[in-house]
């Protein structure tokens, strides 16, 4: 008991583990469309994209990187969206030359000027040791904006999820609930990444959701679940790197993954099929809209 | 209610439909039929306003309440979301937590209870039949206590019996004055027994009741096949001509 005491005492622990419970939460929560929407691509991407941001914010205004990196992944969010709808470029290309174009400017940005603000290294894997009161003020108030986005919004972005057509005839403003979904998403991503890192993001962006499907049939629950696993994953995350020595985000998606796989094995048959074509109403989408 | 004049539709310059008028009043019950491909589904988005016209004019009465149940095929089955949840959704809340009052859960309760399905509420959408699927995008679209009412193939994938049952629902719905458009390629089925048809080949190609509309002459510009129209018990009954017939034995 001693033991696991033993790194509450430490300030800069109690800080991490703190940060480490809201980002997961954050991610799970906002997950459960990303990953139902079939946009589970467009997290990965747009953790990238904000990277260029980041790094091209350190050369004009390193202050303000949070800021500058947050409106170039709402940019490239929507940049994504319009050359999507207005082309006949699909979604995951769309997002590939985007966002990647993105990352790969922030890479060159790095190395021919350096920084002024966080590492590289730290950017990629993330560094909850490093974090400032001012980012966790960040991280707290885009999850509540998040929440509130959610719990004001439920329905109409569960219409919007589910039956796009149907939700438009019925009253949803279904090109507004989507920008707004990728405006949040942009904020989650951009207040989670120097806890998690831009490669872990993504993970934790799908992990919590896809065990939550796994474990329930109904929308309600599967959000509450994904929340609370989101945050577990990152509680016990963040513990575990205490003693593992290795950055909380690697342990934190870790924990995630092992979750998955226990779950897995408890639901067996149940739990695959439940989580089996979780983006196959995108896809029928796009066959009905390309017919 | 709705009123188009003169349309034409089109998907990326590819021309859908064209110069098409079309009304739907207070007591309309009317199927659109066609084959596949014909315009049948952008004639009711035309109606539900989620399309625009390339040319004419569509007007909507003011403040018009209409609901749209869509085709099976186009939904996801694997969506996590229970029975209730999904004819909720339909329900508009001005409320700060999502969850349904009292008041929804009756509202809802009773619609269920209309359709026969009030027993599924907690199921998956995925753990129901064809014809309970179909009541439950019924009792989604009903919840919006529309005027108008929009099916997209309603009888596409269900047995006779649910066949039967759903025509009898939406009757009954138009009794209560309902206007009902709903789109079929089920001539015996459904179309022979409404009362206003509507035959769509990428125009209007005929427009009355059933025995002004199901001919063979009809059919045949509206389906590029010959058909024959038979009377049974005051019905018409259509027949496909098959262009060479069925031989057994003529393999070996």
């Amino acid at each position: 008991m001693e033991t696991l005491l033993e790194p509450l005492s430490y300030a800069f622990f109690q800080k991490g583990l703190f940060v480490a419970s809201l980002s997961g939460a954050l991610l799970g929560l906002i997950g459960v469309y990303i990953v139902l929407r079939g946009m589970s691509y467009i997290g990965h991407g747009l953790s990238h994209s904000i990277f260029g941001g980041f790094a091209a914010m350190q050369l004009f205004a390193a202050q303000f990187y949070a800021i500058g990196a947050g409106l170039w992944g709402i940019a490239s969010a929507l940049a994504i969206t319009t050359v999507t709808k207005r082309s006949r470029v699909g979604a995951d290309a769309a997002i590939g030359v985007i966002t990647i174009a993105s990352f790969a400017l922030g890479v060159a940005l790095f190395a021919k000027f350096g920084t002024s603000g966080p590492s590289f290294e730290n950017a990629l894997f993330g560094s909850i040791l490093g974090i400032s009161t001012g980012q966790i003020i960040g991280l707290v108030a885009v999850t509540i904006l998040t929440s509130a986005f959610v719990l004001l919004r439920y329905r109409a972005l569960l219409f919007s999820t589910f039956d796009p057509d149907v939700a438009k005839v019925s009253g949803v403003n279904v090109g507004r609930i989507e920008a707004a979904l990728m405006v949040v998403l942009s904020l989650a991503i951009l207040a989670t990444l120097t806890v998690i890192g831009v490669t872990l993001v993504a993970a934790m962006l799908v992990i919590p959701a896809v065990i939550a499907r796994m474990l329930t049939d109904s929308f309600g629950r599967m959000l509450a679940y994904s929340t609370v696993i989101g945050m577990l994953s990152g509680l016990i995350g963040m513990y575990l790197s205490y003693y593992a020595g290795v950055p909380s985000g690697t342990m934190i998606v870790l924990v995630g993954a092992a979750l998955f796989i226990v779950v897995l094995a408890s639901t067996g048959g149940r739990g695959l099929r439940r989580s089996a074509g979780l983006d196959s109403h995108s896809e029928d989408l796009v066959a009905e809209k390309s017919a | 209610m709705i009123r188009l004049d003169h349309v034409a539709a089109a998907y990326d310059h590819h021309r859908v439909l064209n110069d098409v008028s079309f009304h739907v009043h207070e007591d309309q019950f009317t199927g659109i039929v066609g084959p596949s491909g014909a315009g049948k589904t952008t004639l009711l988005r035309l109606l539900l306003a989620t399309l625009k016209p390339v040319e004419g004019t569509v007007w909507r009465a003011p403040n018009l309440r209409t609901a749209y149940v869509p085709q099976l095929e186009t939904v996801s089955w694997n969506f996590p979301i229970t029975v209730f949840e999904c004819v909720l959704m339909s329900r508009k809340t001005s409320r700060l937590m999502p969850w349904a009052t009292n008041k929804e859960k009756k509202e809802v309760a009773a619609v269920l209870e209309r359709l026969g399905i009030a027993d599924l509420a907690q199921r998956h959408i995925r753990e129901l039949s064809g014809g309970q699927q179909q009541r439950m995008f019924l009792a989604r679209a009903l919840l919006r206590q529309p005027q108008v009412l929009l099916l997209d193939e309603p009888t596409s994938g269900v047995d006779v019996s649910t066949r039967h049952d759903i025509l009898h629902l939406l009757a009954d719905l138009h009794e209560d004055g309902m206007a009902i458009v709903l789109t079929t390629h089920d001539l015996n089925g459904m179309a022979t027994h409404l009362p206003h048809l509507v035959c769509v080949n990428h125009r209007i190609v005929a427009d009355g009741t059933p025995s002004q509309v199901i001919t063979s002459e009809v059919l045949e510009n509206t389906f590029g096949a010959r058909m024959e129209v038979l009377e049974h018990l005051g019905m018409r009954v259509v027949v496909d001509e098959a262009p060479t017939p069925f031989t057994p034995g003529l393999r070996n």
